[in-house]
């Protein structure tokens, strides 16, 4: 069973490969998504971190997820060295972090409803979990920057997290908290395996924001591989990338 | 006649042999030096793979200096230089002072004291200690990247990663197609 919906101005896509799995575990998924979009998105003039933005609410008057939010961007802003910063200029904007953690949130609804064979995609990042439809690893593509019509990578994956940071889709959406005016130019992707797609999406965005460093930076996090992709089209990977390759 | 050549000659090798042997260490040393220093500039601009796989030993080092300084094994791939002097040529006694060398996480400095001709300390002047990432990072293990140019593949896939998709570029991206081929 697989849907689509449109949430948080992008596609959400779940499926599931148990057959136990019903309509109202599905609806559960989205309206979580829903809700997170509710609550955290700057787009939204009434969304919760909007009223924290304005000062018409703090952070101790916020709500739980707030808080947890706050408090996990902080964890990752010491974890690497400055370079995950969710505050520019006195706003906050926590998309940087919140995608990862909503999706591993959904995936958690499926996990307590009893299903084990799954992915849960938003916006270009998935957490997969079991086996697919042929009782194999799901195979998940790596997105050609140059031309989303196209794959440059296909890997084959169980039970992790895969995020990809870029500037080609959005254009400039990631920047460098220590160089904000500077654009990012020299890398234009950065796809990063994880432990879950919280780690995988929050290490993503930190190191992408380190440009050609950044894949550095994912080698040397234990249970993480990356796949960077410069401007001239060449990769540079993790030296335990090529396990998760697939050459079928 | 010939003992007088024999024993002269080995004495003259001798000579040559501590002659090269010395300029040898004191070649090596600078070259060692200037190696750093052209990897950190080489860091900063940080364009190719020179860079980031050169980036890689200055790390070891530190990662060493987490470990234990005055561990023998840990000299060893920290100053490459200093095998050479075990190995018969004796340094000066005194307290020699490296480059600060930028090792990404934060700046490296080591102090090596000589004593007798043999190292006797090994000090890490300043290393990033202070941050709970640089911790965290100096217990790893050597990176290894590898390069490669991108390439379209033609296999099949369930699921595809990329950056943030928005709903319009969606509707014209492969990952479109395969839903719509799926559903």
């Amino acid at each position: 069973m697989k849907q689509t919906r449109i949430v948080m101005g992008m596609p959400v896509i779940l499926e599931v490969i148990d057959s136990s799995v019903t309509g109202k575990t599905f609806d559960a998924v989205f309206d979580y998504f829903g809700y997170v979009d509710r609550k955290f998105s700057t787009y939204k003039p009434d969304s919760e971190i909007s009223l924290i933005n304005r000062h018409e609410l703090t952070l101790e008057q916020s709500s739980d997820d707030m808080r947890a939010i706050f408090i996990l961007a902080e964890q990752t802003r010491l974890e690497t060295d400055g370079y995950f910063d969710i505050e520019r200029k006195g706003l906050y904007d926590p998309s940087g972090i919140v995608k990862g953690w909503a999706i591993y949130n959904a995936a958690e609804i499926l996990r307590q409803a009893g299903i084990e064979n799954y992915y849960v995609y938003a916006g270009g990042d998935i957490q997969v979990s079991g086996k697919n439809d042929r009782g194999q690893d799901w195979r998940v593509g790596i997105e050609n920057p140059f031309n989303p019509a196209e794959i440059v990578k296909v890997l084959s994956i169980q039970n992790c997290g895969i995020a990809t940071s870029g500037t080609y889709v959005r254009g400039q959406h990631i920047y460098n908290p220590k160089n904000p005016d500077q654009p990012i130019a020299e890398i234009v992707s950065l796809t990063v395996i994880g432990p879950n797609i919280y780690e995988a999406d929050r290490f993503a965005t930190a190191a992408f924001a380190m440009e050609s460093d950044g894949i550095n930076f994912i080698e040397k996090l234990e249970g993480f591989e990356g796949y960077m992709i410069d401007q001239h089209g060449i990769a540079t990977y993790t030296s335990g990338f090529e396990r998760y390759v697939s050459h079928a | 006649m010939s003992r007088k050549q024999r024993t002269q000659a080995p004495d003259f090798v001798q000579k040559i042999k501590k002659f090269f042997l010395s300029a040898f260490v004191i070649f090596t040393f600078f070259a060692y030096f200037l190696h750093e220093r052209y990897t950190n500039s080489a860091n900063a601009s940080a364009s190719n793979t020179a860079a980031i796989t050169s980036a890689v030993p200055t790390v070891v080092a530190t990662s060493s200096a987490n470990a234990s300084a005055s561990n023998t094994a840990a000299i060893t791939t920290a100053v490459p230089t200093v095998i050479a002097t075990s190995q018969g040529v004796a340094f000066k006694n005194g307290t020699y002072t490296g480059p600060v060398v930028d090792a990404y996480y934060g700046l490296v400095q080591v102090q090596v004291a000589i004593q007798n001709g043999k190292i006797a300390n090994v000090q890490f002047l300043d290393y990033p200690h202070d941050r709970r990432t640089s911790q965290q990072i100096n217990n790893q293990v050597m990176p290894w990247l590898v390069q490669e140019a991108i390439q379209a593949q033609s296999a099949n896939v369930d699921i595809i990663s990329g950056a943030t998709l928005t709903s319009e570029a969606f509707a014209t991206s492969l990952q479109s197609a395969l839903q719509s081929a799926k559903n």
